[in-house]
């Protein structure tokens, strides 16, 4: 009880921040991300509630072979959480490909518990398999704050998804006829009173890599990245990007690589 | 021989390096393609590129004189008002019509009954503080510009084809891509243009 209440006095008191707060930001575009953010949970944040679900269901028995996530590897050994979605998406040798981490969690689902991959794939946002994987990312990003945005271009088939993932960044298509160059191709650019970090640089794609996955203030809602991407593209008004799809890996690449050595501050709080 | 040999080896390296560029380019459309899929009224079609959208999808900026082939292309298609009534609209519609930012997304239900989105990029009224930045202000647009036939010409065209001043402009084409109907752009125009518009007054 105490605990929800807590949880609903400090929604509110972000709701206020997110409406006046973006007047006052403009004024202060200067504010350190770091700083804002640790005074933003410094009564704690919201997906704490998600991150409790996912580390459970990481340890539940589940799917057609009754068996848990723990023995799942996300880059940095069997059953190893900590740092790993810091150094995502990254190339693995045991499925040949480029995976964020919505995806590996699929394979690992898929061969340690017998979880067919579309059951999430085919699957809505916020629903069923969906919200499950939300709950697992909630967890794993946790376990990543505060790391250094860290992944392995080495390999091949990173540069390649990299080069890829720029062309689609620029890729104008639709009735709008926009790009994510669009709204995230230039800097100190806002639409409505929302500010748009500039993905192409350095530190906006720290910024806006880095603090997702995040929960989102006005509407209570825990969002993955690739539900970030599709949202995106929502607003871009091209036809809707298949989960998981390689458009949605490659832009990641092509993101966290430029967001390279930032730092990772997930899950992030947004309006 | 020496020279002629550097030549050689010159455009036998730039042809690899095209044929790479080409490769990359047609596993990147293969990409695109499996990507995506037709969800409500956003068919899957969307994803394929006019020409000019395509030219405008380099991270430089293109020549002066590609952007201006596309600008003479693009001003062919603007239909100016059938009855020749540029501003016969009512501001307070073209109020309605900018501050909605709705439309052509695959939540959306039809295809028509679009908002402008106009104040996600723009400042209009001296009154709404909440616009963005993608484009210019525009607040005293009338005041400033005037009513004359050429800013009247030029207003309408530039809310119907963009890209007709401005080949890679960011602005969408509202009236070729059929988001505004022609009774929509003249209540924006009104707003944009006449001076009790609060775009005009403070
Ligand atoms: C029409 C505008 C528009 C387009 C096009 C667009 N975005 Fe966004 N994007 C936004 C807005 C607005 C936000 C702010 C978040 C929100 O909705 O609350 C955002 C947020 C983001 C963020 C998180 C930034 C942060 O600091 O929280 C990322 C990452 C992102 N977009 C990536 C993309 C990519 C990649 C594309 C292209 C596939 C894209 N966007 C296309 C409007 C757009
Ligand atoms: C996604 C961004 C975007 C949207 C939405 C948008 N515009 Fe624009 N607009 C621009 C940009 C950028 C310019 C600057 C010139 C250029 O690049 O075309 C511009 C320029 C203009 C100009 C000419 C300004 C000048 O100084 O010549 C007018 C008039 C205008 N817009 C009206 C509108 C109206 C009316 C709407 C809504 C129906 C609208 N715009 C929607 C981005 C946008």
């Amino acid at each position: 009880m105490r605990h929800k209440n807590k949880f609903v006095l400090l929604a509110s008191l972000l709701a206020v921040a997110g409406g006046v707060g973006s007047n006052v930001a403009l004024a202060d575009q200067s504010t350190d991300a770091i700083a804002k953010y640790r005074e933003m949970i410094a009564d704690g944040n919201p997906s704490e509630l998600f991150a409790a679900q996912g580390e459970d269901l990481w340890k539940t028995k589940r799917g057609p072979k009754n068996a848990s996530l723990e023995k799942c590897d996300l880059g940095l050994g069997a059953g190893v959480v900590k740092g790993a979605s810091a150094k995502l998406p990254r190339f693995f040798k045991d499925t040949g490909k480029v995976q964020d981490l919505e995806i590996r969690l699929m394979t690992c689902m898929e061969t340690l518990q017998g979880i067919d991959p579309k059951t999430v794939v085919n699957e809505q946002f916020l629903k069923g398999e969906r919200e499950k994987m939300a709950a697992l990312v909630a967890y794993i990003v946790t376990e990543s704050n505060g790391d250094k945005i860290n992944i392995d271009m080495k390999p091949a088939e990173m540069k390649k998804m990299y080069e890829l993932g720029k062309m689609a960044f620029f890729y104008r298509s639709g009735p709008m006829d926009f790009a994510c160059s669009t709204c995230h191709g230039d800097t100190d650019k806002r639409i409505r009173l929302q500010d748009l970090p500039d993905l192409r640089s350095h530190k906006g794609a720290a910024a806006g890599w880095g603090s997702w996955p995040a929960y989102r203030v006005s509407n209570g809602q825990f969002w993955t990245m690739q539900h970030r991407l599709n949202d995106c593209y929502r607003q871009q008004r091209t036809a809707e990007p298949i989960y998981g799809s390689d458009v949605t890996i490659a832009l990641s690449v092509y993101l966290a690589a430029t967001a390279k050595g930032g730092t990772v501050l997930t899950p992030g709080l947004k309006r | 021989m020496k020279k002629f040999s550097i030549i050689a080896t010159l455009l036998v390296a730039s042809s690899g390096a095209f044929a790479a560029d080409e490769a990359l380019y047609s596993e990147f459309k293969d990409m695109i393609d499996r990507s995506f899929k037709t969800t409500g009224i956003a068919a899957k079609h969307r994803m394929y590129q006019l020409d000019f959208q395509k030219e405008c999808s380099s991270e430089k900026p293109l020549s002066a004189k590609a952007l201006k082939a596309i600008e003479a292309d693009q001003l062919k298609t603007i239909r100016y008002p059938a009855d020749g009534k540029y501003s016969s609209g009512n501001w307070k519609e073209g109020e309605k019509i900018a501050l909605s930012g709705r439309g052509l997304t695959w939540t959306d239900k039809t295809p028509y009954d679009n908002g402008g989105g106009c104040y996600n990029c723009h400042q209009m009224s001296h009154k709404e503080l909440a616009y963005g930045t993608i484009g210019p202000s525009l607040a005293d647009w009338g005041k400033i510009r005037g009513s004359g036939a050429d800013n009247v010409k030029y207003t309408w065209g530039k809310i119907y084809n963009a890209k007709a001043f401005n080949g890679c402009s960011n602005m969408p084409r509202n009236g070729d891509s059929d988001i505004l109907t022609e009774q929509q752009i003249k209540h924006l125009m009104a707003y944009l243009l006449e001076p009790e518009s609060p775009v005009n007054k403070k």
